[in-house]
């Protein structure tokens, strides 16, 4: 079957598969933004046992692999009485995931502002949190975008491992139509157009206007 | 704690290691892929050639936006498709290198856009031919950047390998996988598989920044 | 004989200058940085090459060791075209091979060294005899480290660059650029990237090489006492041309145009 026709035949499943793909990967975000900058303040705590607690999860999720926390989420949670529906094992395995990750780009970003900052918050008498809140994020952020915009292509092909444990996204849809038609060339070949014109088109080119916004914002452009 | 049981934790231990054995060795052939084929992609993408350059720089962007899973399964389905079998190893070795060589390819093209003009300059009056100026100068002087990226990348890869066992390479998630489907169990085979990762990853993490300091000393940078 | 343009294919005869530029330019985008420069040096002169920043002093030396391409004209270097192949009676643009088989003449000394800092002092002098020439590792050896000793930096050959100060660096440099036997050696603000306290090491080998040597020289500089010491000929550049030239006698004790006077004079206000 040419790829045209395989086209006009499978679209509708490819499409839905998109769908949940998109679901799972903006899902998955908003859980791995709220881990980063969680376990990044953690991190940078002055409490040892804050610091220790996000140095554990950040070294537990980098170091162990998403396909492991997926099937140990999904499989192994329930033992503990703890039964997650699989789409939400899903994103949260993903979002837990990326949050390790990102939770070092926070760090990061937040080490990178100038003591001059935090200094000059002090000596106006802002509060810890509003230091943290109104001076001290916004400057991290723009810093930290450039690797974030990274990050995101790695949740987004993170998502197709949800697959694994049959949340019926892109990849799911593309390996049922392939046991059944073994049409691997023109299935795997469309998912993997897709997954790169979502990466390409959508996910990078928001990440470069959020960076610009993000600058303009704070009069850096 | 809670139903773990030590006998069978003792019991699948072995089939557990020699899983990881597997494991070990196609992170390492995956790994030697990358690192040559890396090179190679970087260097393409310095050729006088712009449609070379360009070629090769859509090609590596592509398969950095896509999911290596689905890399996998495109592999292993579509050669038999035109009739060229592949084993799940050599597929796998080849999505895995390919894929990696890619990411690597962005390591060595920092580290050759880091050695300063001068050295180039340095070499040209010598009278270098091209080759002898990347062989003698310019990598020597690219490597020790990169290492930091590459140690990085040799971690991923290995965390990478259980996406291997979806086309039925027997690396340590598949052994889990069969281990949980044969006795009913995946607490043990799941939580094992996580602890291996961890005691190879965060030792390796380690070992790789003492080996870049080595290097460094030992090319007197 | 010519090619069509009116340039020879060869300079022959006694007094073939070791380098010549003829009627060279070279401009990047609208900025024409040199304007149908003419110069000869001979064989064993020593040429110092001073005047305002964004003259064009960097850009001559960098054409001549093939760094930049030229815009028009032809550079030779010891009568055969350097910058271009005789071809078929023509002059044409020159290959990577033809470079490669001229620039051999040739060698250089950078204002920020570029020693190859994963190499010692010694590694960095053998690297082009043994790669490049071909010589055996015990020749090229043995001719780097008289190159060492002659530099006065015997005792830290086996230092990697960033452990030498900036003065070793350079002579290290410039042991290095000797090694492989140039006829021409350029040099460009060798010392101004160093210690006021440093530049004689540096200086002091050039007067050496200049007084036992017979190498062709061009040297950029700022230092104008030096460059009176020891050039045969000083040419004053002034936007992408010469706009004069003589014995440093001549050029620093009786300049003739008045922007040589206002440079001179300024630069002596200065120090
Ligand atoms: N790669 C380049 N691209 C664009 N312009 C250049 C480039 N290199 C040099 N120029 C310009 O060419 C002109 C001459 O530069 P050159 O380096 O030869 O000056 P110079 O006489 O050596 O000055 P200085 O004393 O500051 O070293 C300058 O105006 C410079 O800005
Ligand atoms: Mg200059």
């Amino acid at each position: 079957m040419g790829f045209y026709d395989f086209l006009i035949q499978y679209w509708p499943r490819l499409l839905t598969g998109t769908g949940v793909t998109l679901a799972q990967f903006l899902l998955a975000a908003v859980i791995g933004i709220a881990i980063s900058l969680c376990m990044g303040l953690m991190k940078l705590s002055q409490n040892a046992l804050m610091r220790g607690a996000a140095v554990t999860y950040i070294e537990i999720f980098r170091g162990t692999s998403l396909v492991v926390q997926l099937y140990w989420i999904f499989f192994v949670l329930p033992l503990f009485g703890l039964t997650i529906e699989k789409f939400t094992a899903g994103y949260l395995a993903v979002g837990m995931n990326i949050g390790a990750y990102g939770a070092e780009l926070v760090r990061g970003g937040i080490l990178s502002v100038p003591k001059g900052q935090w200094e000059a918050a002090l000596a106006i008498n802002m509060s810890p949190a509003q230091r943290m809140r109104r001076i001290i994020l916004p400057q991290a952020l723009v810093s930290m975008l450039p690797p974030w915009g990274n990050l995101m292509i790695e949740l987004l092909k993170g998502t197709a491992l949800v697959s694994l444990i049959s949340v019926a996204d892109l990849m799911f849809e593309a390996r049922q139509i392939n046991a059944s038609t073994f049409l691997s060339a023109q299935v795997f070949g469309a998912a993997l157009v897709i997954y790169y014109v979502l990466a390409r088109f959508l996910v990078t080119p928001f990440m470069r206007w959020l960076e610009r916004h993000m600058a303009r914002k704070l009069g850096r452009a | 704690m809670f139903d773990w049981k030590w006998d069978f934790t003792w019991e699948i231990l072995p089939r557990l290691i020699s899983a990881t054995g597997n494991t070990l060795i196609a992170a390492g052939a995956g790994y030697v892929i990358a690192v040559v084929l890396g090179l190679m992609l970087a260097l393409a993408q310095r050729t006088p050639s712009r449609a070379v350059t360009f070629t090769v720089r859509e090609f590596v962007e592509f398969i950095r936006s896509t999911p290596l899973i689905l890399q996998i399964f495109f592999v292993f389905y579509v050669g038999p498709q035109f009739g060229i079998r592949l084993s799940p190893w050599m597929s796998g070795m080849i999505a895995i290198g390919l894929h990696y060589a890619c990411y690597l390819s962005e390591v060595y093209r920092g580290g050759i856009e880091s050695v300063p003009k001068g050295q180039w300059e340095a070499a040209i009056a010598l009278n270098m031919t091209t080759v002898q100026k990347y062989r003698r100068v310019i990598i020597p002087q690219a490597i020790p950047p990169a290492l930091a990226g590459m140690g990085n990348y040799l971690v991923g890869i290995f965390k990478d390998t259980p996406m291997l066992s979806v086309i039925g390479v027997a690396e340590l998630i598949h052994t889990a996988n069969a281990i949980g489907s044969e006795n009913y169990r995946f607490l043990e085979p799941y939580t094992m598989v996580g602890i291996i990762f961890l005691a190879i990853s965060l030792p390796a993490a380690g070992l790789i920044r003492l080996f870049e300091g080595y290097v460094r000393r030992k090319l007197g940078l | 004989m010519l090619d069509k343009t009116g340039f020879p294919l060869e300079i022959t005869g006694e007094d073939t200058p070791m380098v010549s530029f003829r009627k060279v330019n070279k401009s990047y985008g609208a900025l024409t940085v040199l304007d149908d420069l003419d110069l000869d040096v001979a064989a064993g002169e020593m040429v110092s090459i001073i005047g305002p920043s964004g003259s064009g002093k960097t850009t001559v030396l960098r054409m001549l060791m093939t760094l930049e391409r030229i815009n028009g004209g032809v550079i030779y270097v010891d009568g055969k075209p350097l910058t271009h192949m005789p071809r078929g009676g023509q002059l044409v643009s020159a290959n990577e091979r033809h470079l490669r088989s001229r620039r051999a003449d040739i060698g250089m000394c950078f204002q920020h060294f570029n020693l190859f800092p994963h190499m010692t002092a010694l590694e960095n002098c053998m690297e082009g005899p043994v790669q490049v020439l071909g010589l055996p590792k015990a020749e090229a050896r043995d001719r780097s480290e008289e190159l060492l000793e002659l530099v006065g930096m015997i005792a830290k050959k086996d230092q990697h660059p960033s452990r030498l100060s900036g003065g070793q660096q350079q002579r290290v440099a410039i042991a290095r650029a000797l090694a492989m036997r140039p006829k021409v050696m350029l040099f460009d603000e060798v010392t101004s990237a160093l210690d006021p306290e440093v530049i004689g090491e540096v200086t002091n080998v050039i007067r050496q090489l200049v007084s036992e040597h017979n190498l062709t020289m061009l040297m950029v500089t700022h230092q104008m006492g030096f460059a009176r010491d020891i050039s045969d000929r000083v040419c004053f550049f002034y936007g992408g041309r010469i706009e004069e030239q003589g014995p440093p006698t001549q050029l620093f004790g009786n300049p003739q145009r008045e922007r040589t006077q206002q440079f001179l004079s300024a630069v002596r206000e200065a120090v």
